[in-house]
């Protein structure tokens, strides 16, 4: 959609001062105020602009929290508890960076979801997903590192677990792990780097975003029935319609947030990590935090050797493999049709990966023994089933439903107020724009 | 340049060569020190030995002593958890070698490849369970050895893996009796 003039004119002298020099008022209002967009987005594209102030959210609370955190294995625990008990608002900074990653993998998991339901990585969208994948990834592993920092059971057991999945890896694994650890066992080394990374990967994913959004700028937004923009009355302005949009968005998100900030501030944590790191004991039973039961369920699911590949190699494999799928989903579905909408089949095995990925989410916190074991295998095989066989299958077999002309003509067909709708008052509110 | 004759390849082409070379071997030699101060520093490799007193332990009971950062387990074994380890058929081993850093990397796991010779009663072993690194619970499971409650891999008493998801048997320090009553591992 950028590839069309600027429609900025510079009113006042100072703005024509900056033009002239650096245009960046012009960039802001192309980018931010008369770009368009098409005109049916629902509020599962409110999830952008709610990333991106939760991107900043956590950096502001961060940096504040650092100013006051301890990155040594003796010290860490207690400074962690002083930001709790001393440090003026501490307590409320913490929680807000404790639930804000949580939420922030909320706000990404319905992003994901959504591109999954609507086709938004089909051409020419395929960078932009990709750009997408590799933010989740440096989401994930800030995750992982944040939760080492306060250095309870569950930060020195989790990274524990995690870095001994590189030890997997044939000849230069053992070198691998070392090279994280800075030893032999998670310590204070540890600690040291993984604080600075934490630091550092919220910075990196800003860039990654940034190229993001300078990616969906180029070939625009997608849109619920996954035709293209053809004319201008398939868009709206992004001032003021988007914008109000988001913004509702965003408050009704901050609700949820809030309301486990000052009512569940630990529902998505774990006791045991208000139990200082003991090198010597590990806890009953690991897990780590809940946006990543999945992942976790599928490493453990592979108990048994694959030809030469042990069950250790094969369950990190397999993990990594799942997140690898998400890359590979622009090619691997094979459809003609962007949105499930008008795909009955895709629709159908899209809830069903849904409920798969939550089943596994749920086994990934329960202990790997008996039945649990046999469910997390066969939730597995689906897992991949869904990226390797059903999304290329459908693409070839399915009949989908016959497509709209236009965005406009989707948006009026739907507010005509056929199929015993009244006209206008309760039509489908996504369509107003 | 019309009356010099040139050669292929010519002086220019080894000036391209020579640079990009050089900046290759340069561009290696930055990134080396950034990677190498990530692996273990001088003062974690110091702490690579440890003296254990074992003079307290009676048959049957065990301490845990820290040797770079891990837990290394030091176990008087009884009459019985000795006759169960050497019972074992080694053809029934996940495992079938002995992951004893004092003997050859391709020793059999029998019971006294887990020890040192004249002291068989005495297992000195890396309690970390080869699975993903959580330490087991001594004295449990189905076979009188260790057992991880993570996710739930079964040790003999020789600290060999019986059952569940863990690889390798448990590895054995390099270790040595420096008197009747110490031990030095590492």
């Amino acid at each position: 959609m950028s590839e069309g003039h600027s429609t900025y004119t510079p009113k006042t002298g100072i703005e024509r001062w900056f033009d002239a020099r650096m245009p960046l008022p012009r960039l802001i209002y192309d980018s931010f105020v008369a770009y368009p967009v098409p005109r049916n987005l629902n509020y599962m594209w409110t999830f952008g602009g709610i990333l991106s102030i939760m991107l900043v959210a956590q950096i502001l609370t961060g940096i504040v929290l650092a100013m006051h955190y301890t990155s040594d294995t003796n010290l860490a625990f207690d400074s962690v508890e002083k930001i709790m008990r001393d440090v003026n608002s501490g307590w409320l900074l913490r929680y807000l960076h404790s639930n804000g990653a949580s939420f922030f993998f909320v706000a990404v998991y319905i992003h994901i979801f959504r591109g999954l339901f609507y086709g938004s990585y089909k051409a020419p969208r395929e960078l932009l997903w990709i750009l997408g994948c590799i933010i989740y990834l440096l989401m994930m592993a800030t995750g992982f590192m944040g939760y080492v920092l306060p250095w309870g059971q569950m930060s020195f057991w989790g990274a524990t677990v995690i870095t001994g999945f590189f030890s997997a890896i044939p000849l230069v694994g053992n070198w691998i792990q070392e090279l994280l650890l800075g030893g032999f066992a998670v310590d204070n080394p540890t600690l040291n780097r993984f604080f600075a990374l934490h630091y550092l990967l919220p910075f990196m994913i800003a860039g990654v975003v940034v190229l993001h959004i300078w990616a969906l700028h180029v070939v625009g937004q997608s849109n619920p029935t996954g035709i293209e923009v053809k004319s201008k009355t398939d868009t709206v302005a992004f001032t003021p319609y988007a914008t109000i949009k988001d913004a509702f968005g965003m408050i009704v998100f901050l609700f949820f947030f809030a309301y486990f900030v000052f009512y569940l501030p630990n529902y998505l944590g774990h006791p045991d990590n208000y139990t200082v790191a003991n090198p010597l004991k590990t806890p009953a039973h690991i897990v780590p935090e809940w946006y990543f039961l999945p992942f976790y369920a599928i490493l453990r699911a592979i108990t048994f050797n694959i030809g030469p590949i042990n069950s250790k190699l094969g369950g990190v494999l397999c993990m990594f493999g799942a997140i690898a799928m998400l890359f590979l989903v622009p090619w691997l579905d094979t459809s003609k049709v962007r949105s499930a909408v008008y795909r009955p089949w895709y629709k159908l095995f899209f809830w069903l990966f849904v409920a798969d990925a939550i089943l596994l989410g749920w086994l990934g916190s329960q202990p790997a023994e008996g039945s649990y074991v046999f469910m997390a295998q066969m939730a597995t095989l689906f897992y991949f089933a869904f990226f390797l066989v059903i999304m290329p299958v459908l693409g070839l077999i399915e009949t989908p439903r016959r497509l709209p002309n236009s965005i406009t003509e989707a948006v009026l067909e739907k507010n005509k107020g056929g199929s015993g709708h009244p006209a206008g008052a309760t039509a489908a509110p996504e369509t107003k724009g | 340049m019309s009356a010099t004759e040139i050669h292929d390849p010519n002086r220019r082409d080894f000036l391209y060569v020579a640079t990009g070379m050089a900046a290759v071997v340069g561009a290696g030699a930055v990134a080396w020190p950034f990677i190498d101060q990530m692996q273990p520093d001088a003062s974690t490799l110091a702490l690579a030995s440890v003296e254990v007193d074992v003079s307290s332990l009676q048959p049957g009971s065990s301490l845990i002593v820290k040797w770079r950062g891990k837990p290394v387990v030091v176990r008087n074994r009884t009459e019985k958890e000795m006759k169960d380890g050497e019972a074992v058929n080694l053809a029934d081993l996940k495992d079938p070698i002995a992951r004893n850093a004092n003997l050859p990397s391709d020793a059999p796991a029998t019971d006294a490849n887990r020890t040192t010779p004249g002291k068989e009663a005495w297992m000195v072993m890396v309690q970390v369970c080869t699975h993903l690194g959580c330490i087991p619970l001594g004295q449990e499971g189905d076979f009188g050895g260790w057992f991880c409650p993570c996710h739930g891999s079964q040790y003999d008493t020789a600290g060999r893996i019986r059952k569940g998801p863990a690889p390798e048997n448990m590895a054995i320090p390099v270790f040595k009796f420096i008197s009747d009553t110490k031990i030095l591992i590492g």
